[in-house]
């Protein structure tokens, strides 16, 4: 059932990403079902009560991945169809990198690398100042890893003992052009961190590593993703990093998804 | 400033449960008793300044107030993107206290330096920029505007005026009127442009809050020569003006800390010899614009 409307949010998101114009299709397929799974059983999160102090948060770090994120908010119930469709365009609440003051639903304004990490490690901080039970859930890219505020905030989550926050690496391997973060377990673990390494296509292995809890420890998930699952010519392919469908292309890939 | 700082501070973690100091591993000896009294909400959070600012944005969506607090060139030029996006593009309140002011650490050389701190803040929107010039003014400042929601930058300096003023967050005082041109002297510089005017027939205006700059203020005085005196690079005091005016202001100038590196050492006094900044230069190239000479 949970892949069905994988499928469907992704025909969504390649309608929405060809009438914009816009949108990093390749990096909202990788997230799509991590996202999905967060929204749809592990967050304590709805529309109703997103301005609760005691709610769990969800960081877009990789802000870019907006369409994975806008297409979820949607599902659930945070901003309607028009909302979605009017993606990127003059009047849209929806920019390429979700605001938080604009979009019911997201909790930081993202886009530059390696900031959502830090605002988590704050939000998480927080939570504990005000001895609250918050979980707090943020998303980065493999890419992202090559920031130094990334490392830094593995060395402060690790320091104020945050077990209440999750680091989910979309380990979708799009930095192997650039740097090399390999063994990426390895050096999470040697900052202190507890590392679970799961499919991150895998609803089941998604869920079980966001339930995992580790006293006095942050849980990093390195969730081992493919850059535009789902659609043949996009998977693993940078052409599609940001890059919207032709009509024909639009066709043959919501065929594709069918 | 800093002790005034540290006993600031003290009182309000004191009374307010929702401030959390965040220290970049500076004035940690100050705030020793605050550290260990407040070990929940008072941090040495270490040597990151970005992902401090980073830090303290979340803090601040939690409905906590962060005192940020380590050397300006650090905190300003190292985190600038984090202060731009993460506090003043999301909208959240937060406090940057520095230490340093321009050449404070005149003999740690150009790495410790920061004079370019307020023009470059002040391109970032919705900021706001305090400038005490005395320690206790900064007490009256930081109380009045530490929990109203956006972030602000205070510059404390180890150089003080001889004489605190009763101050107040976005508005400038009229310490004296007088016939010839209006100076603006800003925060710490004050002392030394009240030794220069001694004699002079002119208007003083003291600012400490240069963003939201007080505009209404000196209105009155946009028609007669204006100089500003800063203590850090010209002009964000003039910047300032000319977007809040809708008239043409022709005849404004700044005295400020030259746009170059600093190249010598030792102590503060000497710097401002050098750039300028001391009452006998202030004096001359006053005199000289009351006379319209170059």
């Amino acid at each position: 059932m949970s892949y069905e409307t994988i499928r469907k949010l992704k025909k969504t998101i390649l309608r929405v990403s060809y009438t914009a114009k816009d949108g990093h299709l390749g990096s909202s397929f990788s997230i799509l079902d991590i996202l999905f799974v967060l929204y749809d059983r592990v967050l304590n999160l709805t529309a109703d009560t997103i301005n609760d102090d005691s709610r769990d948060y969800m960081i877009l770090s990789k802000g870019h991945a907006s369409l994975a994120h806008a297409a979820i908010l949607e599902e659930k119930g945070f901003i309607n169809k028009n909302q979605l469709m009017s993606f990127c365009s003059h009047d849209s609440i929806l920019g390429g990198h979700l605001d938080k003051n604009k979009v019911q639903g997201v909790e930081a304004s993202t886009g530059s690398l390696g900031h959502g990490i830090s605002i988590s490690i704050g939000i998480a901080l927080a939570s504990k100042i005000k001895r609250q039970t918050n979980k707090v859930y943020v998303v980065v890219g493999d890419g992202e890893c090559n920031e130094g505020t990334f490392w830094e905030s593995m060395l402060l989550g690790a320091h104020h003992k945050l077990d209440n926050l999750y680091c989910i690496v979309d380990y979708n391997r799009s930095n192997d052009r650039a740097l090399q973060l390999d063994p990426l377990q390895d050096k999470l673990r040697a900052f202190g961190w507890d590392v679970i390494v799961i499919n991150g296509h895998s609803h089941d292995e998604i869920y079980n590593s966001l339930n995992y809890y580790s006293f006095g420890k942050p849980v990093a998930v390195i969730a081992r993703t493919i850059k535009g699952k789902g659609i043949k010519e996009m998977e693993g392919n940078h052409a599609w990093h940001h890059k919207y469908p032709s009509k024909e292309e639009l066709d043959r890939m919501i065929k594709e998804l069918s | 400033m800093r002790s005034q700082f540290v006993k600031t501070v003290t009182r309000i973690l004191e009374r307010d449960n929702n401030a959390v100091l965040l220290l970049g591993d500076i004035g940690v000896y100050g705030f020793r008793d605050v550290l260990s009294s407040y070990p929940d909400r008072a941090f040495n959070i270490g040597i990151l300044e970005q992902s401090t600012v980073g830090l303290s944005s979340g803090l601040s969506m939690c409905g906590l107030i962060p005192i940020v607090h380590t050397i300006a060139p650090f905190l300003v030029e190292r985190a600038l993107e984090q202060i731009k996006v993460d506090l003043c593009y999301q909208a959240l309140g937060a406090n940057l206290v520095t230490v340093g002011g321009s050449y404070d650490y005149a003999a740690l050389g150009p790495t410790h330096h920061c004079p370019a701190d307020i023009s470059t803040l002040n391109e970032i929107p919705g900021i706001e920029i305090v400038v005490p010039g005395h320690p206790e003014e900064f007490d009256q400042l930081f109380n009045q505007n530490y929990d109203n929601g956006v972030t602000t930058y205070y510059r404390l300096s180890e150089s003080s005026n001889n004489n605190a003023h009763k101050v107040e967050f976005g508005k400038n005082i009229i310490l004296r009127e007088g016939r010839d041109i209006v100076i603006i002297a800003v925060g710490t510089v004050l002392q030394a442009v009240l030794d220069a005017v001694a004699g002079l027939d002119v208007t003083v205006v003291y600012c400490t809050t240069v963003k939201p700059f007080d505009f209404s203020s000196i209105q009155e005085f946009l028609k007669k020569k204006i100089v500003v005196v800063e203590p850090y690079y010209s002009s964000p005091v003039i910047t300032n003006i000319i977007r809040e005016s809708n008239d043409p202001i022709c005849d404004i100038t700044s005295i400020g800390v030259p746009n170059s590196f600093i190249d010598k050492y030792g102590d503060k006094d000497e710097i401002d010899k050098i750039v300028g900044l001391n009452s006998e230069s202030i004096r001359e190239k006053i005199i000289k614009r009351i006379r319209d000479e170059k």
